[in-house]
């Protein structure tokens, strides 16, 4: 049985869910858990649900003692940005310990962050940073852009043994889904097939997701047929799926919100290239986002990040029909 | 003398206990330098030794109870000795060796020991200061009366990590006892030099002031006093009444670590920068006369604790034990290749 959620609800259907299923599941943050009649405070008590300072640096390398000590704790960061504050804490100290210690310890931990907000918050609350933490050996990267995975994903987190960067696309904030009852868990590292098709295969992600399947309809039209794939976890990164449809399709289009040289999709080029370079009928084209400061004015946002008729256009090219690539 | 509230008082088989770790943390430190000329390119990177600290170390890791835990910094060696991990297991990490107390993957800045309460080491400068909060949280939830000790440097009190945590801990009441090492130097940077507060002829720890804790300022080359101190402290945070800053002044006595140099150049442990970089070697001279291990030896055999006769016979053993540290990780070999790709996820 499935409900109809938003995606916000659904991420925080998953919480409540693995908070009352496992005592060791703390959830804290700023400007949460502020009153007593809070459902989190209510339903779980002021031990595990807390307000923080602004201090990041505090906040995630707590959640690192916490999870040495052995809890699983859930830091709720809003801003994907936030995270940049207490850069050392998320790269350079929650995923060495582990191997540090020589196996002695684990880190299981999930860092909830909201991102690529570009709704006019300009320039510091806009990011598609995700990619910057998917090279660091010892954390996972999720990026769920339906609320179904946005639940899925975050009991898979919760539960996961390992530091978790969990990043949730605030212009998904409200989108409904239908999500399954109960206990729902998605594997990390297994990418979804949104939509099936045989002429060009178009991997994107979180909030581009969407578009590219808005842009595969406007493609039917033309009668191409495009393979929409969704890796959902950047961090393990599902290779196998997107090179088994390039050897079907033999083209392929990367999208991502990200800037070029920091995005997901220049890594999945990488790997294409080297693992299935004799599949590939034509270059590989990536839509990603101009390499600018995301700017407040809308028209000029808009500009500067990848949208439908992009991605129609990079199809036609890698096809061999756009007048760019004639 | 008797000890503060809530506080073991030290018998005599403790106090011996006490000189023993101290002196075992010398010893081993003493191999570890000595490794560096003795057996060249054994020893990678960059090392760092505790000794000078040993009766702050000491004293401080005494007060723990058997669930207690603790953290530390890259200046890691002297705790886990004190706390009963194998000096085998530790040289042979230091070393790089497949049967180091971290599998060669920590080596000398990273050392744990998660069966003894060490429950890691951040060699970035403060960064372990929220993780040990972070542990007194878990503590505080599990209602068990655990309390965690945090080593850090005089240099790490002006992170942000530092502040921030410190904050927390008060505001939330959290059971740990925050030991800063002041060692009169970051790095190789006087503490007048990067410190308002020494700046201003004042002890570092009036930073706790700003956070409404108690902060006190100690001899650390007094085990005894540091226990004391310490120990009052923990006993405070046992009891619920929250986090405690002591300032425990030493003096390092060998250079903040061994030189850093290129692959290629040999290693070796410099002179204090007191005579290397300030020429100021009566500074470091003074700092000899105070040294705490043959200071605590002095006292004991001074006031009939023990005998020299018993002083020199754990000399004598302790010496034996280091050696055969050294020999197990000279003998110990390198962990398989494959195995830099173990521990990377659990």
């Amino acid at each position: 049985m499935a409900h109809e959620l938003p995606f916000i609800a659904a991420i925080d259907e998953a919480i409540r869910l693995e908070m009352e299923r496992d005592d060791s599941v703390l959830y804290f943050g700023q400007n949460m858990a502020t009153t007593e009649n809070e459902p989190y405070v209510d339903a779980f008590g002021k031990d595990r649900v807390r307000v923080t300072p602004i201090s990041e640096t505090a906040e995630i390398g707590m959640a690192i003692g916490a999870a040495l000590a052995g809890f699983r704790p859930v830091v709720e960061l809003y801003m994907a940005e936030f995270m940049l504050v207490a850069m050392d804490q998320v790269v350079n100290e929650a995923p060495r310990f582990r191997a540090m210690s020589g196996g002695q310890v684990k880190v299981p931990l999930v860092l909830k962050a909201g991102f690529g907000f570009t709704a006019g918050w300009a320039g510091q609350h806009t990011g598609t940073i995700g990619a910057l933490f998917m090279g660091v050996p010892g954390l996972k990267v999720v990026m769920p852009s339906t609320a179904a995975d946005a639940k899925g994903l975050m009991a898979t987190a919760i539960r996961d043994d390992n530091p978790v960067v969990y990043l949730h696309h605030y212009l998904l904030t409200l989108e409904h889904g239908e999500v399954p009852d109960g206990e729902y868990l998605v594997p990390f590292g297994e990418a979804a097939v949104r939509r099936e098709g045989g002429d060009v295969t178009i991997v994107a992600t979180g909030w581009t997701v969407d578009r590219a399947l808005g842009a595969a309809e406007q493609l039917a039209a033309e009668g191409i047929q495009a393979e929409v794939i969704d890796p959902r976890t950047l961090a393990p990164l599902d290779t196998q799926t997107i090179l088994e449809s390039v050897d079907k399709t033999g083209r392929l289009v990367l999208v991502d919100q990200a800037t070029r040289h920091a995005s997901v999709s220049t890594v999945i080029a990488g790997e294409v290239a080297e693992h299935g370079f004799s599949s590939l009928k034509a270059p590989i084209v990536q839509v990603t986002a101009l390499d600018a400061t995301i700017p407040y004015s809308e028209p000029l946002e808009a500009w500067v990040m990848p949208n439908e008729d992009k991605i129609v256009t990079a199809v036609q090219q890698v096809l061999g029909s756009s007048p760019v690539a004639a | 003398m008797s000890a503060p509230t809530g506080v073991k008082e030290l018998d005599r088989d403790r106090l011996v206990w006490m000189y023993e770790q101290m002196l075992r943390i010398r010893e081993f430190e003493e191999r570890v330098k000595r490794t560096f000329v003795e057996h060249p390119g054994v020893i990678r990177g960059h090392t760092h030794l505790a000794d000078g600290a040993e009766a702050s170390i000491v004293g401080s890791i005494a007060t723990l109870g058997p669930e207690d835990w603790f953290f530390a910094t890259y200046r890691c060696h002297g705790y886990p000795l004190a706390r009963g991990t194998d000096p085998k297991a530790m040289m042979a990490e230091i070393y790089g060796r497949k049967d180091g107390l971290c599998k060669g993957i920590g080596g000398s800045m990273h050392l744990s020991d998660v069966s003894n309460g060490f429950l890691g080491t951040s060699g970035i400068v403060a960064a372990g200061i929220p993780h040990a909060t972070g542990a007194a949280w878990a503590a505080q939830i599990r209602k068990q009366g655990q309390v965690v000790l945090c080593f850090f440097g005089d240099g790490a009190s002006k992170q942000g990590a530092f502040s921030e945590s410190l904050n927390i801990a008060s505001l939330w009441k959290l059971p740990i006892v925050y030991v800063m090492e002041n060692n009169g130097y970051n790095v190789h940077t006087r503490t007048e030099q990067e410190d308002a507060n020494r700046a201003h002829s004042e002890d570092l720890s009036v930073k706790a002031k700003a956070f409404s804790m108690p902060g006190v300022t100690i001899d650390g080359r007094d085990p005894v006093g540091v226990y004391e101190t310490v120990g009052a402290a923990v006993a405070r945070a046992r009891a619920g009444d929250g986090p405690t800053l002591v300032e425990s002044q030493m003096y390092r006595l060998s250079a903040h670590g061994n030189i850093i140099a290129p692959p290629g150049v040999p290693l070796h442990f410099p002179e204090h920068e007191a005579i290397e970089k300030f020429g100021a070697p009566e500074e470091y001279e003074a700092a000899l006369k105070g040294d705490p291990v043959p200071a605590f030896r002095g006292r004991l055999v001074a006031d009939g604790t023990l005998s020299a006769e018993e002083a020199d016979a754990i000399g004598e053993r302790v010496r034996d034990e280091m050696q055969a540290a050294v020999s197990f990780g000279l003998d110990s070999p390198f962990p398989a290749v494959e195995s830099a790709l173990e521990y990377v996820y659990a």
